[in-house]
């Protein structure tokens, strides 16, 4: 491959915060826009250009049939495709409603229900098609975005941790919530990434970067359940941001009568 | 007929979230305007239900990346107001501290990466920043010191992990505030410089009539607090919000169109500062001033030059607080969940964000109603296109897309909140 890396962002159900860590990344956006070519990212420019794509980021969850035909479509056009977020990740808050009568939401909310294109399940990009790495985090975090992008530039594959918010919080040497205050705190089996963010401000973690590559949900359901928490409240624990990843969507099914 | 005329954008760009627009022209006549917001629902109302009150402020932050702050502050608020559970002057302090961090981001960002090119004829901000580095470096820095004002108080500026029911979990320590307000201080002259260019710029000059709607506050300018007032002479509580205001769906839109008494209304900075030029600190009313604008102003193209105000009110305002700082012994007020019920609106960066939640005695959500900004600035949008199409039927159709587009951009619509709402009450006629 010659010339400049041609960088694609495109966005399906989410709150757009992802992107918003682009736009966020200040002077280093500038610098990216120099390195690599930003062929289409409409929340930032109106030009935008068709694939094929080097590089696709992909924000949001699959929940729409025309969601469904885009996903397809970008991922011909894409030599990679990375996912950003819980929602593209792993299907978001939205994926709440994968255990809800969906019909009843749209009547609910929608005097037409027949104008509204929604499907019954929001999902991660990853059950439609192939994904070639995931950048987790609600919303994704910006030094790991700058991680991936220079190794993007550098022609390398980027490489992503797994290990869990826990070890990052005891390296960085911040009292555990959970053992000093006994909150129920997420972070034996969330996935490292956003520098164990709600520890330093005191506060349990409640999993937005997603389940760690080998948490033992199940131990720490039996924990959360010592400091007095119901059946309902673990369910409620593990059923959030990225409820429908697998590995929290089991730990809470465990909990549910 | 010769005469007719479609124009058609697609995917709007340079907005949060996805909408596209349908003109149909005949002759003279706009005979269909469809403002389309195709952002899929997301049911965010529904599904905080059976949710508890500790969780809530995390939830209802992903409704908008660019907002998160405004969907935190009026749920807190509401949910305090339902718990009967009142706040210290302190947390007071902090929480406007908070939300000053967020219109400084969110209007910087929107000024320079989404507004500015289009009047300066560039297609993004990247482009813009080759040609006049120094604009786009000022707008960048600005914006990361709302960011850093947001990553004081929560951590990051997306989705910030701070606030909770009750207050903050965690209180800037005396070294970060210092450092901080030091930061603040040496900006002040960009937010000057930024009032006096955007109101340099070449912004068309139109009038459009319709209520400007925005919160008032007995003496500040208004963040958190106040009763929901109108140029017309509305004045209500927000717990009297959905008396007043009215949601319906039409057929092309996942948004709910919002109306105040049967009439399209209009929320946001410009409202703002029109419904409370005389709560402006003077240094900023002089600014205010110095534009040549006559305020209250009724060119919606005005509404760059009230984010520039706002910025620089943002961050004066930041200044003060952090110099009367130190730390308070505790972040938060003990929160003691009861039933009840609790209605609370803030100023987002895009206008009024208005929130009821209903609450069992267990504290989980029985129920729950979000109206964001852009829902209520839609109807008032579409107005202001149909009133442009009819004063500009002379330009080619580029132009006039080019225009139209730029119009919707000005308004800073968060498509990407707009969709959310539910419980509509609909007349059927
Ligand atoms: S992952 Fe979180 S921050 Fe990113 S788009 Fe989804 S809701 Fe927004
Ligand atoms: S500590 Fe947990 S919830 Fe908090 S930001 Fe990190 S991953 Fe997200």
């Amino acid at each position: 491959m010659t010339g400049r890396l041609r960088i694609a962002v495109h966005k399906f159900a989410s709150c757009d915060g992802c992107q918003i860590q682009f736009l966020n990344l200040e002077q280093d956006l500038l610098t990216l826009a120099s390195r690599a070519e930003i062929a289409h990212f409409t929340e930032a420019s109106s030009v935008t250009q068709p694939g094929p794509y080097d590089v696709s980021f992909v924000e949001g969850s699959i929940s729409t049939s025309a969601d469904l035909q885009r996903i397809r479509e970008i991922r011909a056009a894409s030599r990679l495709l990375i996912t950003i977020g819980a929602c593209a990740t792993a299907g978001g808050l939205q994926a709440l409603r994968n255990w809800k009568d969906h019909d009843e939401f749209v009547r609910a909310i929608y005097a037409r229900p027949e104008y509204i294109d929604s499907l019954a399940r929001s999902t991660p990009v990853s059950e439609h098609v192939k994904v070639d790495a995931e950048l987790w985090g609600c919303p994704i975090d910006q030094r790991q975005l700058k991680r991936v992008l220079s190794d993007l530039l550098a022609r390398v594959a980027p490489r992503i941790p797994g290990e869990s918010v826990c070890l990052e919080c005891k390296r960085a040497g911040h009292v555990c919530v959970l053992v000093a205050k006994g909150e129920p705190c997420l972070g034996p089996v969330t996935r490292t990434g956003c520098g164990a963010l709600c520890p330093r401000y005191e506060r349990d973690c409640y999993g937005c970067f997603g389940p760690q590559e080998d948490g033992n949900t199940l131990a720490l359901g039996r924990r959360f359940r010592e400091l007095g928490l119901s059946d309902e409240d673990v369910v409620r624990r593990l059923r959030f941001i990225n409820g429908w990843a697998p590995a929290f969507r089991a730990g809470a099914q465990a909990w549910e009568k | 007929m010769s005469s007719e005329r479609r124009i058609e954008v697609p995917v709007l760009t340079r907005v949060e979230g996805e909408g596209a627009l349908h003109v149909h022209i005949d002759g003279t006549r706009v005979a269909d305007l469809r403002l389309n917001i195709f952002e899929p629902p997301r049911f965010f109302e529904k599904f905080l239900e059976g949710r508890s009150w500790k969780e809530i402020p995390d939830m209802v932050a992903r409704i908008c990346g660019i907002c998160p702050v405004a969907y935190q502050m009026s749920a807190v608020h509401a949910i305090e107001t339902a718990f009967g559970a009142r706040i210290t002057p302190a947390i007071r302090r902090l929480r406007r501290l908070y939300y000053c961090g967020e219109w400084m981001e969110s209007h910087s960002l929107h000024i320079h990466l989404l507004a500015a090119p289009d009047f300066l004829g560039y297609s993004d901000a990247m482009a813009l920043a080759q040609d006049q580095p120094g604009i786009v470096r000022r707008g960048l820095r600005l914006q990361g010191l709302g960011n850093a004002i947001l990553g004081m108080m929560g951590g990051r500026s997306v989705h910030p992990v701070g606030a909770r029911v009750g207050g903050f979990y965690r209180a800037p320590d005396q070294a970060e505030a210092a450092a901080l307000l030091a930061r603040l201080r040496a900006a002040a002259q960009d937010a000057e410089d930024l009032v006096r260019w955007t109101a340099d710029l070449k912004l068309p000059a139109v009038a459009r009539q319709a209520p400007f709607v925005s919160l008032r506050h007995e003496s500040d300018y208004p963040m958190n607090e106040g009763a929901i007032v109108s140029s017309e002479g509305l004045n209500i509580s927000a717990a009297e919000f959905d008396a007043h205001m009215v949601e319906h769906q039409v057929p092309h839109s996942t948004a709910l169109h919002a109306l105040i008494n049967g009439k399209p209304y209009w929320v946001g900075p410009l409202a703002r500062v029109n419904n409370n030029l005389d709560h402006l600190p003077p240094r900023t009313l002089r600014l205010a001033e110095g534009t040549g604008i006559h305020w209250p102003s009724t060119n919606p193209y005005h509404s760059i030059v009230a984010r520039a105000l706002e910025i620089h009110f943002a961050l004066h305002e930041a200044v003060a607080i952090l110099e009367q700082y130190t730390p308070p012994d505790k972040p938060f007020v003990e929160i003691i969940p009861r039933a009840g019920v609790g209605a609370w609106c803030t100023e987002a960066p895009r206008g009024i964000l208005w929130q009821r939640y209903e609450m069992d005695d267990g504290g989980l959500v029985k129920k729950s109603r979000i109206v964001p900004p852009t829902s209520q600035n839609q109807a008032q949008m579409e107005a202001d296109l149909r009133a442009s199409v009819e004063e500009n039927l002379c330009l080619h159709d580029d132009e006039l897309r080019a225009r139209l587009e730029a119009g919707i951009r000005n308004y800073d619509p968060c498509i990407s909140c707009s969709t959310h709402f539910l419980n509509l009450t609909l007349k059927r006629t």
